[in-house]
């Protein structure tokens, strides 16, 4: 089991806060975002829809696009060939970034298919990321695509390079998407959901997929998902999202034995288990539904559905944040929960 | 960012937003579609614009200051006359008026010129009374909007044409025509269009295919040289009403392929929906389903076509006429003003006699604003 | 007997080429040959991977898309039904039995019609054997069914896009609802939900079985949810079922090789489970070209000669529990969360 303190941190968000300008006011989607990722280690990052998840990835990379901005914050990414740089104080275009996305900073989505130009060859879209970032010549990025193909598990990789998007299942797309990602050697993955639009048995094959490629290259991973499923699967450290805000991380054990915000407590008890199946445990829902990111809720931005909420302590004032290192709780109940 | 600094502020935010949701969620499809095309201020420019061409259009006899068939043999191509408040002076005065002229011919070209006579001021006022007429065609009246009060003055705002026809006057009673037109041409284009369109995408198979066919071979004949067939074949001696009857229809008989086509499509798609499925599953019945789920649902794409498809049809109306090939006198379009002002002669003593087709670009322009905010606004559920 | 019985059930699309010379130029059977029943009262699951043809097969019985060919039974309260067999305005009688509740609570709700329009229009604009409801007693029904399904009167009078996801869904149950359904046909009615909420739409839906005495097929691809709510498990690969059976033997001793697969496929929200998926090699088929004999033996570590020649009937193997492999009885299968078996690398965490 990995610990974030003992790897070299290839990423360090702190403080991240994304906001969305309007006419005349501005709407903080996430506010004070802080995790990091260590090499090798994978970390999830789960949330419902509507919790910022997907907008902080895109903030990782500099690709917030329209009136979202990054606010406040830091995004210091410390590449394995020393690079460093904090990205939250580039431009989202320009040389530097461009140097990041691509080639030190990789990026998987959810949906294979609107990822890849349709007019295009697989083998010419992977070789375009290669001789973009590198001084190389178009025989060896072709050599270099041909071994990723290979190395994601694509058959035949040398005949895949000539084939076009429409050619491959769901599944292949996904791994040339994969293969796409790290073929510069990336520090940092970001996986966007890579599985949600793949059947169970794919969904297998990708995780299984991911994990090796992880070892292998020892690269870290931001694992975005809402299936608490995978992240027992795949991930060693764990950042549950609500509304904007990280309200709880810490080692995947620790997040799944023992919970200590309501929210994660109560996302644990809504989902079934296969291993409940004889008990006929019954789940409990949280009541209520996912705030509007765009009117989120005054105070802790969970309270209108925390069964553990005081009054009116909750809804004026922000929660305070405890814990330290890897584990960390924002919730005033946050001490006692962590000292259980 | 401190959060016990910022939570009044977001409260006070919430509490001013509160009742807008609400309002939101008790809005039916044509408010939602309203409170999006409010947004949308060119569109809502066209809107204006084609409120003053309907006014123009209902009330044309209250706001031009003469009949369009009384001459001024006082003012033959004479240049466009504009009201002042300040004389030669420099000093302000009321009521406002224009200057009166004197007629003098040219020595050497033997032509008419209208000068200015300084001793003579013709008062302009509004709510002047004129030839007496009938308002919306029932109300006895002889008011006007505006006209010159001083006895024996005349004040022609856009000039008279070669005849001493008031050219204002004549744009304003034309809007009826070419308007006209389109607003028929429009209807009957919607009702061929909705009719074949939705018979072919309601049956599919082979009758859609041969519909589709159809409307792939009229679009493909060029549309200038059949309109000008079609309307070349109009006996001549059919009555300037039937003519104007005949032009529409002809207009129109090829201008419904766009409808069908959105109609059809439209149809399609909406077969697909899950909702509609939904209602079949309920048990509603066709009729039902067509007239309550799936015309409702395309309702609005519709509007934005017809809203788009009347500039088409105005503007084919004033080519037709311009040509000489659609309308003629004594039926009176911007296309049969703009016709006599085609000639080298016009252009040289009486540019003005052009100011029609000024109207006819504005006339476009708003309409195509409008289907611009309209097709924004057609469907407000995109989440 | 049961309250739907499904007899040889096939649903064919055929696929032409464009144009005015349209020919037929293939053919993809969607469903084929399927048979079950489904008992008054009980939950049968229907579990596939995508292209399986469950959602298909879950419309056909409706005739929400026509069957080509088998017969479809409906047993309401003191009658039969040959669905199947029904003309135009039988079958829209027949409605008032069997109802569905879609995937996409989006698209499902047309957004020009109050909450409270969409709720009434079955009861008002549906033919059912009952009188003629008043306006009085269709809105007492109306609020009667909102209530079940945890709505507020005073949201009756809202648009569906007033709502959230969560709620878009719980009027879409009870629009299904409205008219006292025996059967209804949920298709994936929580996948497209947030975690949180779809809890609190199982929920409903089990609450709502009980005191309404649904019968209910419900077709998902979340194996957990399934497990949840069902009390039979039908699996389906490429437009057939491949095993059938109570919920708790498909799943911890499954009889057929892709349901092995599936079932060790998912992922547990535990970190301490046992993970030991079986990968499956390459990709689904085109369903348009089936392999011969047993359509899953391409991608199964069992398939032998006889396989690609024979297609396996479904036999029942234990008491109410039948699975279409020829190797069904030699072969040892792992079930859910189970480590024994034979030993495949997983990856290392």
């Amino acid at each position: 089991m990995s610990m974030s303190t003992d790897h070299p941190h290839v990423i360090d968000v702190s403080n991240l806060s994304i906001s969305l300008k309007n006419d005349n006011n501005s709407i903080a989607i996430t506010r004070d975002v802080s995790f990091s990722i260590g090499r090798g280690e994978v970390l999830a990052l789960v949330g419902e829809s509507g919790s910022g998840k997907s907008v902080t990835a895109l903030a990782l990379m500099q690709l917030l696009g329209g009136n979202l901005s990054i606010s406040s914050g830091q995004i210091v990414l410390t590449a394995i060939d020393g690079y460093s740089a904090d990205i939250a104080k580039l431009g989202r275009n320009g040389r530097q970034i461009e140097a990041i996305r691509g080639a030190r900073m990789g990026m998987i989505f959810q949906e294979p298919m609107s990822s890849f130009s349709p007019v295009h060859t697989i083998g010419a879209q992977i070789a375009e990321v290669v001789t973009v970032h590198e001084d190389v010549g178009r025989k060896e990025a072709r050599r270099r695509s041909a071994e990723l193909l290979a190395k994601v598990g694509i058959p035949d990789p040398v005949g895949a390079l000539d084939r076009y998007p429409y050619e491959f299942s769901g599944g292949m797309r996904q791994r040339a998407m994969i293969a796409r990602a790290l073929v510069c050697g990336p520090s940092l993955l970001i996986a966007d959901e890579p599985t949600t639009a793949l059947d169970v048995t794919i969904q297998g094959q990708i995780l299984d997929l991911l994990s090796k490629l992880k070892d292998e290259l020892g690269m870290a991973i931001l694992f975005i998902t809402h299936d608490l499923g995978i992240v027992a699967q795949m991930a060693d450290r764990v950042a549950i999202m609500y509304a904007g805000s990280i309200v709880e991380t810490g080692s995947v054990r620790e997040i799944f034995r023992r919970p200590s915000h309501p929210y994660t407590r109560a996302l644990l008890e809504a989902v079934p288990r296969l291993g409940d199946i004889d008990e006929r445990r019954r789940i409990n829902p949280i009541a209520g539904s996912m705030p509007n990111l765009f009117e989120p809720p005054s105070g802790c931005r969970f309270h209108p559905r925390c069964p553990v909420a005081v009054h009116p302590r909750c809804s004026l004032e922000r929660p305070p944040t405890f814990g330290s290192g890897g584990r960390l709780v924002e919730c005033i109940h946050g001490e006692a929960e962590l000292a259980r | 960012m401190d959060a016990s600094a910022q939570a009044p502020r977001r409260r006070w935010w919430l509490f001013r937003r509160q009742p807008k949701i609400r309002r939101h969620d008790l809005a039916s499809q044509w408010q939602l579609m309203w409170w999006k095309f409010r947004r949308h201020t060119l569109a809502m420019i066209g809107m204006v614009l084609l409120g003053l061409f309907a006014a123009m259009v209902i009330f044309a006899e209250f706001i031009s200051p003469y009949p369009p068939f009384e001459r001024n043999p006082a003012y033959v191509a004479g240049a466009p006359q504009i009201p002042s408040v300040i004389d030669e002076n420099g000093n302000f005065r009321w009521p406002p008026f224009v200057q009166g002229l004197k007629a003098e011919r040219d020595k050497k070209t033997l032509r008419l010129n209208y000068v200015p006579d300084p001793s003579v001021k013709w008062d302009v006022g509004m709510f002047v009374k004129g030839e007496p007429y009938r308002l919306l065609g029932f109300i006895p009246t002889d008011i006007k909007l505006f006209g010159v009060t001083t006895e024996g003055g005349f004040m022609h705002l856009f000039g008279t044409d070669f005849t001493g026809l008031d050219l204002f006057s004549r744009t304003i009673h034309a809007a009826r025509a070419s308007l006209g037109v389109g607003f028929v041409g429009v209807v009957i284009s919607f009702i061929l269009g909705a009719a074949i369109g939705g018979v072919a995408g309601y049956f599919g198979g082979w009758v859609d295919n041969i519909v589709m066919r159809l409307i792939e071979f009229i679009r493909s004949i060029p549309t200038l040289p059949i309109w000008l067939a079609l309307a070349a074949m109009l006996p001549r001696d059919w009555s300037p009403l039937a003519t104007y009857i005949a032009i529409t229809v002809i207009l129109s008989l090829l201008g419904w392929t766009w409808l069908a086509r959105t109609v059809r499509s439209k149809l399609l798609a909406t077969r697909q929906e899950d909702f509609v499925l939904a209602a079949r599953l309920s048990g509603c019945s066709d009729t039902r389903i067509i007239v309550r789920h799936m015309l409702p649902s395309f309702m609005s794409y519709l509007i934005v076509d017809a809203s788009i498809a009347f500039p088409e049809i105005l503007l084919a109306e004033t080519s037709l006429s311009f040509l000489g090939l659609g309308l003629r006198e004594p039926v009176e379009s911007w296309g049969v003003l703009l016709f006599a002002a085609q000639s080298i002669r016009s252009i040289d003593q009486a540019p003005w006699l052009m100011i029609p087709g000024v109207f006819v670009i504005i006339a476009v322009l708003a309409f195509n604003f409008l289907g611009d905010g309209l097709r924004d606004a057609a469907d407000p559920y995109t989440r | 007997m049961s309250l739907l019985s499904v007899d040889n059930l096939s649903v064919r699309f055929t696929k032409r080429s464009g144009g005015v010379f349209s020919r037929t130029i293939g053919a993809v059977s969607a469903v084929d040959g399927v048979s079950f029943n489904i008992d008054r009262g009980e939950t049968l699951g229907l579990v596939g991977e995508s292209g399986s043809g469950k959602t298909t097969l879950g419309l056909s019985l409706l005739r929400g898309t026509e069957p080509t060919s088998g017969t479809v039974t409906l047993r309401p309260e003191g009658g039969q039904l040959e669905i199947t067999a029904l003309g135009k305005r039988d079958l829209r009688r027949a409605r008032q039995h069997m109802q569905m509740i879609f995937q996409d609570p989006y698209s499902s709700l047309n957004p020009r019609m109050t909450v409270r329009e969409i709720l009434s229009e079955p009861l008002t604009a549906g033919l059912t054997d009952a009188r003629k409801l008043s306006g009085a007693e269709v809105d007492a029904r109306v609020v009667d069914i909102a209530t079940k399904c945890g709505l507020s009167v005073d949201q009756l009078r809202r648009f569906p896009h007033a709502f959230s996801g969560g709620q878009r869904q719980r009027i879409a149950i009870a629009r299904a609802l409205v008219l006292k359904p025996d059967l209804v046909v949920c298709d994936e009615p929580i996948s497209s939900l947030d975690v949180s909420i779809q809890a609190q739409i199982l929920n409903l839906l089990a609450d709502l079985q009980k005191s309404l005495g649904l019968t209910y097929l419900f077709i998902a691809h979340d194996l957990a949810a399934v497990a949840y709510i069902c009390n039979r498990v039908a699996v389906m690969y490429l437009g057939k079922i491949v095993e059938i059976g109570p919920t708790r033997q498909v799943y911890f001793t499954p009889r057929h090789p892709y349901t092995e697969a599936l079932m060790s496929a998912v992922p547990e929200p535990d970190p301490d489970a046992p993970r030991r998926p079986i990968l499956l090699e390459g990709e689904r088929p085109d369903p348009a070209n089936p392999p011969s004999g047993c359509r899953f033996r391409t991608r199964c570590r069992f398939a032998t000669e006889l396989c690609a020649i024979e297609p396996p009937p479904l036999r029942e193997v234990q008491a109410d529990h039948s699975v279409a492999c020829h190797h069904t009885d030699t072969i040892k299968l792992r079930g859910a969360l189970d480590l024994r078996g034979p030993v495949q690398e997983t990856a290392g965490r």
